[in-house]
């Protein structure tokens, strides 16, 4: 059993290799943000990227997420290559294996908290009630189900989203900034409540930050700039 | 539970003002084109079907429609009289089954006052099965008397009731706000008829005899009638008839048949149908268009939701798909909302038309157009609501989402 969880844990949730994508500059010049040799996150691991702003670690976090195409390169999520998918099946795979923390939450200010949750689990498996209530009540908003998120504070739409990544039973968590709209206190609260809920689902977590203090919490750090060679040329 | 549902309902309710709004412009477009052509339909199909039971018209010189509308419909100025040995000739024929000659000229405060026979009431089925029948308490009149039957409509309006008497005034029209020619010959109720809803509603029945010799009417009126209704044995003889007056003859015109005339009439206002459709469909595509214009111009606000839910794994295409469907919703509410307008503008328009000609039209009568028209409505909404939606398929989701870093 033990050696099982070994193989698990030592088995690939994320593959990259030779990543690139570049943008049209206004000067009608390409601009190379992201150039990724190799980068590899194993199941249920948790690592944290250090980057600042402008650095390209969101435009990073949105090729593996399959929201941004890239230019060249091979992303594989769960032993799948992103790369060779339509874009519907890459919509129903971020759907299904894939969570994202946004670091503005990204609520949908017209849903109220289950039903956010809920859309977390609509375009995979479907949206389930009972589940998306479930994951509210651990990150303890079991008495806020039905309120709209302007109803919440920051940290309670925090948890929403949280739960909302959490809700399709990730094999990779991205979080971009997830307490960068907090104060200290909710900061290490929201981290520890996002690295609890993974490790209990057994998801990788990859989270991009510049704080340090949210970064000195995790064992496996890394800067962006040294992964990413955009630039180095 | 899918996504979509929740998505649509959930659109919906955000939007619920402007929703609402085209909803009830969709609502009145719908409305407005199923009336107008129920009423259409309605009016044609009641008219030609109300000839009161009658074939044929006989009248004097000049236009049918005139003579129909006159003698059947109690509308419109008679074309002239016809001498009592025209009658009696119509109605020895041997090809006429019944001939009841009506005499027309006075009124009762703008209710047409008609000398006619008792065998109008006893002798003609006004429906196929349905005879004419008074009101508890009240008889026929007697035809040597001054008496009269109202129509149930008639008397209603009039406020007559058994026993009451009156005095006719002259002519067909009534000016309420001037002086009116007041005959002084008394008539009195002799009986209220059931409703028919038919003109004969609208009608005060007296006896021929005291229209004729009614005090102030030229004496030579006793020897003339306005029209004879006819029921005649066989269609072939409507056919020789109307040789026979028409063609052969040119002092009288012999009406026939009465639906055909009546047909013809909504043949001449055939444009006027035309013209009303046309401004319902522009009414129905402008309807449609402001679907279109209210959630194209939402659209900008949206697309961050829309944004995150590709985030979350929504295609393009459920994307697409929920923005159309959001259309598809306001054009079924609207339709829906639409039957409301409907029974509103028919129940309006059948009120005019009764109150006008007493002919009743059946609001809650059944046609396809009550279907087709807000499946066309739905459709066409939907169509409306698939350039926002190619709006939204495109929505580009990282930008949306946050800036680059």
């Amino acid at each position: 059993m033990a050696k099982f969880a070994e193989t698990y844990l030592l088995c690939a949730v994320l593959s990259v290799t030779n990543l690139i994508k570049s943008f049209v500059s206004p000067d009608g010049g390409r601009v190379e943000i992201v150039n990724v040799p190799e980068f590899r996150l194993a199941a249920g691991e948790q690592f944290a990227l250090r980057g600042e702003s402008g650095s390209g670690k969101t435009t990073f976090l949105h090729l593996l997420a399959g929201i941004l195409a890239a230019d060249g390169g091979r992303i594989e999520i769960a032993g799948t290559d992103m790369a060779s998918l339509s874009e519907p099946r890459r919509d129903r795979l971020r759907a299904e294996k894939l969570g994202y923390i946004f670091q503005t939450f990204n609520l949908l200010q017209g849903y109220t908290a289950l039903e956010n949750v809920m859309l977390g689990l609509a375009f995979g498996t479907g949206a389930d009630r009972t589940r998306a209530g479930e994951l509210l009540a651990r990150v303890g908003l079991a008495g806020r189900l039905r309120h709209f998120p302007r109803q919440l504070s920051t940290g309670q739409q925090q948890r929403v989203a949280v739960a909302r990544a959490l809700a399709n039973r990730p094999r990779l968590v991205l979080a971009d900034e997830p307490t960068g709209n907090l104060d200290r206190k909710r900061s290490r609260e929201a981290l520890e409540l996002i690295r609890e809920v993974c490790r209990e689902s057994g998801a990788a977590l990859l989270l991009v930050s510049h704080d340090e203090e949210t970064l000195s919490q995790f064992d496996r750090v890394a800067d962006f700039t040294g992964i990413n060679r955009a630039g180095m040329a | 539970m899918r996504a979509l549902p929740l998505i649509l309902y959930r659109s919906l309710r955000q939007h619920a003002l402007s929703t609402l709004i085209t909803a009830g412009s969709i609502a009145l477009a719908s409305g407005l084109l199923m009336a107008v052509w129920m009423v259409k339909v309605q009016s044609q199909e009641t008219f030609v079907a109300t000839t009161t039971g009658f074939d044929a018209v006989l009248g004097a010189r000049g236009s049918k429609l005139q003579l129909v509308l006159n003698a059947i419909f109690d509308l419109e100025a008679s074309p002239g009289n016809l001498a009592w040995s025209d009658y009696l000739y119509i109605k020895r024929h041997p090809a006429v089954k019944t001939a009841i000659p009506i005499a027309v000229g006075d009124n009762l405060r703008g209710y047409r006052i008609v000398g006619t026979t008792n065998e109008l009431f006893t002798g003609v089925e006004y429906a196929p099965g349905r005879k004419f029948a008074v009101e508890a308490g009240g008889r026929l009149f007697d035809e040597g008397a001054r008496e009269a039957v109202i129509g149930s409509f008639a008397a209603r309006k009039l406020g007559l009731k058994l026993g009451d008497t009156f005095h006719p005034f002259h002519g067909l029209t009534f000016n309420a706000t001037g002086p009116n020619d007041q005959h002084p010959d008394l008539f009195t109720v002799a009986g209220i008829l059931k409703p028919t809803n038919t003109p004969v509603d609208r009608v005060v029945w007296i006896p021929l005899h005291a229209l004729q010799t009614m005090t102030g009417h030229d004496p030579k009126y006793a020897t003339e009638v306005s029209a004879v209704l006819i029921q005649l044995r066989a269609r072939s003889a409507g056919i020789m008839l109307d040789i026979l007056y028409n063609r052969q003859g040119n002092r009288l015109t012999f009406a026939y048949p009465v639906y055909a005339i009546i047909a013809e009439l909504f043949g001449r206002i055939a444009w006027f149908d035309r013209v009303l459709t046309l401004v319902s469909y522009l009414v129905g595509l402008v309807a449609a268009g402001s679907v279109l214009a209210s959630i194209y111009n939402s659209m900008s606000a949206r697309q961050r939701d829309l944004a995150i839910l590709r985030a979350l794994g929504a295609r393009r295409s459920t994307i697409f798909g929920a923005v159309v469907a959001e259309a598809a919703a306001i054009g079924v509410l609207g339709s829906a909302a639409g039957f409301g307008a409907y029974f509103a503008l028919v129940g309006f328009a059948a009120g005019v038309i009764r109150d006008q000609t007493g002919v009743v039209l059946d609001v809650f009568a059944g046609h396809p157009v009550l279907w087709i028209c807000p499946l066309a409505m739905v459709g066409l909404c939907a169509l409306g609501g698939m350039v926002p939606a190619f709006k939204a398929y495109r929505t580009p989701v990282a930008e949306t989402l946050s800036p680059l870093s």
